[in-house]
């Protein structure tokens, strides 16, 4: 046993403080655990985020890898704390922590929890209650998958490689409800009849083909996870796994989604609350020391402390605090940053955009009249899921199985290398021929994977 | 109001097989480049414990993912102005890691493996069985100590001290659970009897001398230095030669290399100047094996070392050696355990002289092989080639 330099008592005293706080300002939370323990164990935690129940898969394992190399090596520091968007909501501690720290934690932990159970994001995309349940389960399938002798490890590791490269390609609107087919045909046709109604009696007829009612899919779809669950020859429990890897994104896209304003958010909050607490003289130095090293600007980066925090700060400075709890239940990072990051808030971060030319990064923007909402924007269209391409499937010709998509271009063009190797891992999952349509020097291309996994690429 | 709990998983480790896994992945990524990694110039000749750092692109978990020219947003410390150059590529790679989205910065790990794993990956990788050694080569090399056990008598230094501690609680629970019961229940620590040593406890360790066999091997390199040679040619030589090294390394507790370089005369030169130096002039490769004979006859007695022989050329021979050069390519066959003929050519580069064809038509030895190189990517397949004949030889 490690040697604490408090007791649990003190936490509980602190934590009843921090929580009398929270209620006075009317913070929601869910019940709070917290559970101590060691700094492998945190590792570990982080590398299975936060779910050490999950299924197996050498991804954690390589995240367990990098997480220590980086700590070992002093490019990181290690977490203060861990928090599970779970009801109730789990927090991990550090034992070897400060008191202080602890102190600070435990404040912050508050408002992610608050964030968790008030957002939007998490309110409609997840089930709080059930997300330990849900782990577990998808753990003990995974695991059946394993140990049925007709399956075994390493088949599963391959469907499961290719889930996880294309997991990021599910419905982003959360709280969508999905149409069923037979919605959608019905829907198809009525715009149909729509369209070819003839207003008066002098108009020409409109020559409108009639809608393919057995296309598939009958709409162009981003949500390639679904799409392969719905129409691909995999079998059953290949499609469970898609599925298991599916509804885990689904359950993390919030948090992909809200990075900054939930580390904003709960760095607005611990500010706040130890400021409140009447600190001892020298736990607030320490608190003031721990404050800005979490706060401080990444150079040359985005801190998603530092720009949530000084955003929040901001809101409530013009609008009140009313405003702010508002933000956090309606927004996610890129309408937060579209609505609320402000000239004065860039020139104040020192904000800079930056492209490529040649091998060199090199400033473009800076934050002046003109600059800023490039800036801005810019920021916004890259946080979150805006970050990942947007790529639809577009149609699968019944002559010959090929499955045709479009990456939606917006500037950004794909990394080639990373590409042609998810169009493996896709051809795989589909068993057939897959055609991405793109831009590669700003010119129209097909990237095609033959079933034999070689890839070609043709003029569009 | 929070509920705090401690949880304790000490000893249990929920990441250990996915960590298995990935180290089993890294491993096999490893041994599948292992070609490119082990002729990198950088580590040749290099000691077989020193650390070599190889990056390895990590296992990547691939998706669609932006490429990297498109803007960006970051912090700066204020005055950065439009045109301000902010970093190079690799500078980049850790902002990556931080933005608020996912884009991920390029992974690549740097694994520290020593030489010797590497060599060991590639060998395993090869699949070659263990060299049978010939008996009457093995030699003397070191007297060892064998422990069997222990004995109740024997010399002082001999004192097995932890066993006859042992022996002496042994004797001294024997003795209580002679004695009354009651003393044992308020039995009282401080007025507990002393227990002496006797005799009777002390043991020793039983040894034997053990007289450990030890083989030894010298690997002879020969190289054609002539103005032919030129560096890239000497390169794969030089390759080749590092990992044949390596090989017999692994097999042999104690390794020599001789280094001979030879135009129209030989001569026994040390590594760097076997690696370096260029010579100019025409071509007896005669002389290089007569020059190994030579060695041999002096250092190396063939029932005591076991040798490898190898040479490169560019098969560019003066026609008139061909003959002394079949001669003693023949007398090598028979002193060594394997001889063999690299020849490396450049592309487009057809020599003038058949040196090759003589020997593949005139040196029947199941010990000699001859194998063509011309790029790096030939030399693992040339080496395995070679060693081939080593395990026919074994039989």
């Amino acid at each position: 046993m490690l040697m604490m330099e408090y007791t649990f008592k003190q936490l509980e005293e602190w934590d009843s403080k921090i929580y009398k706080i929270i209620e006075s300002e009317g913070l929601d939370c869910f019940p709070q655990e917290y559970e101590i323990c060691r700094y492998e164990d945190m590792i570990c935690f982080e590398a299975y985020a936060g779910m050490p129940s999950r299924y197996p898969h050498w991804s954690f394992g390589k995240a367990y890898e990098r997480k220590k190399t980086l700590y070992r090596y002093n490019l990181e520091g290690l977490p203060y704390e861990m928090v599970i968007n779970s009801d109730p909501c789990i927090a991990y501690l550090m034992k070897d922590n400060t008191l202080l720290l602890q102190i600070l934690t435990i404040a912050h932990v508050y408002g992610h929890n608050d964030f968790f159970k008030n957002n939007r994001l998490f309110a409609e995309g997840t089930r709080a209650r059930n997300t330990i349940e849900m782990f577990k389960n998808h753990a003990d399938r995974v695991r059946s998958y394993v140990s049925e002798p007709a399956i075994g490890y390493e088949k599963v590791e391959r469907i499961m490689d290719a889930a996880h490269g294309l997991r990021y390609h599910t419905t982003r609107v959360i709280g969508l409800k999905e149409l069923s087919i037979e919605e959608m045909k019905k829907r198809l046709l009525q715009k149909y009849h729509n369209d070819i109604k003839v207003e008066g009696p002098l108009d020409e007829k409109k020559d409108i083909p009639f809608p393919n009612l057995n296309k598939v899919p009958l709409e162009p779809t981003d949500d390639i996870m679904g799409f392969l669950i719905e129409y691909s020859k995999l079998e059953d429990w290949e499609k469970d796994i898609i599925e298991i890897v599916n509804e885990e994104t689904k359950y993390f896209i919030p948090q992909i989604e809200t990075k900054i304003m939930n580390e904003g958010w709960a760095s607005y909050w611990h500010y706040k609350i130890l400021n409140k607490l009447e600190l001892p003289q020298s736990l607030h130095m320490e608190f003031l020391n721990r404050h800005n090293q979490v706060i401080r600007p990444f150079i040359g980066g985005i801190n998603p402390y530092f720009v949530g925090f000084k955003m929040f700060e901001d809101i409530e400075k013009r609008y009140g605090l009313d405003k702010i709890f508002e933000v956090r239940k309606l927004e996610r990072d890129q309408s937060f940053i579209r609505k609320y990051l402000t000239e004065d808030l860039c020139k104040d971060m020192n904000m800079f955009q930056y492209n490529k030319k040649g091998s060199d990064y090199v400033i473009e923007e800076i934050s002046d009249k003109e600059g800023w909402k490039k800036i801005r924007d810019t920021l916004a269209n890259n946080v979150g899921m805006e970050g990942i391409p947007y790529i639809r499937v577009v149609e699968v010709s019944t002559k010959d199985n090929l499955l045709t998509l479009e990456h939606e271009y917006d500037g950004r063009e794909l990394d080639l290398t990373y590409a042609y190797e998810t169009l493996k891992y896709l051809s795989t999952l589909w068993g057939g021929k897959v055609k991405l349509r793109t831009y590669i020097n700003n010119v129209k291309k097909f990237i095609t994977c033959n079933e034999d996994k070689t890839i070609s690429i043709t003029k569009f | 109001m929070g509920v705090f709990r401690e949880i304790d998983s000490s000893g249990s480790d929920r990441a250990s097989g996915d960590r298995r896994r990935h180290r089993k992945l890294v491993e096999d990524s490893i041994k599948k480049n292992i070609g490119g990694i082990i002729a990198e110039e950088s580590i040749i000749g290099e000691n077989k414990d020193k650390k070599i750092k190889i990056p390895i692109k990590g296992i990547k978990e691939y998706r669609f993912i932006y490429g990297k020219n498109k803007p960006g947003v970051g912090s700066g410390k204020g005055g950065e102005q439009r045109g301000d150059k902010i970093g190079s590529d690799q500078i980049q790679q850790g902002q990556g890691e931080q933005q608020a989205g996912n884009n991920e910065g390029e992974e690549v790990y740097e694994t520290e493996i020593t030489l010797e794993e590497l060599i060991n990956y590639l060998f395993d990788d090869l699949d070659l069985p263990y060299m049978d050694r010939k008996k009457f080569n093995e030699i003397e090399s070191e007297k060892k100590f064998k422990r069997l056990g222990y004995q109740k008598k024997g010399i002082k230094p001999r004192l097995a001290k932890k066993r006859s501690v042992i022996e002496k609680i042994k004797r001294e629970k024997a003795t209580q659970r002679g004695k009354d019961v009651e003393l044992e229940t308020d039995g009282n620590e401080e007025e507990r009897e002393r227990f002496p040593f006797k005799e009777e406890d002390l043991r020793y360790y039983h040894i034997r001398n053990d007289i450990k066999r030890e083989s030894n091997a010298v690997v002879i390199c020969i190289m054609d230095t002539s103005s032919s040679m030129d560096i890239s040619k000497k390169y794969i030589a030089r390759s080749f030669y590092f990992l044949l090294y390596q090989f017999v390394r692994l097999k042999y507790v104690n390794v020599e290399v001789v280094f001979v370089s030879h135009s129209t005369v030989a001569k026994e030169v040390n590594e760097d100047e076997f690696f370096h130096r260029g010579e100019s002039g025409g071509t007896y490769i005669s002389s290089g094996y007569e020059k190994v004979l030579e060695i041999i006859e002096e250092r190396y007695n063939p029932a005591i070392w076991n040798i490898y022989a190898f040479h490169c050329s560019d098969g560019d021979n003066w026609r008139e050696d061909n003959e002394k050069a079949v001669k003693f390519a023949k007398k090598l066959c028979e002193t060594c355990n394997l001889f063999g003929y690299g020849q490396i050519s450049s592309s487009g580069y057809i020599p003038s002289s058949t040196i090759k064809s003589e020997f593949t038509s005139k040196v029947k030895y199941s010990n000699f092989s001859i194998v063509n190189m011309s790029r790096k990517e030939d030399i693992i397949p040339a080496l395995k080639k070679m060693l081939e004949k080593e395990e026919g030889l074994g039989e």
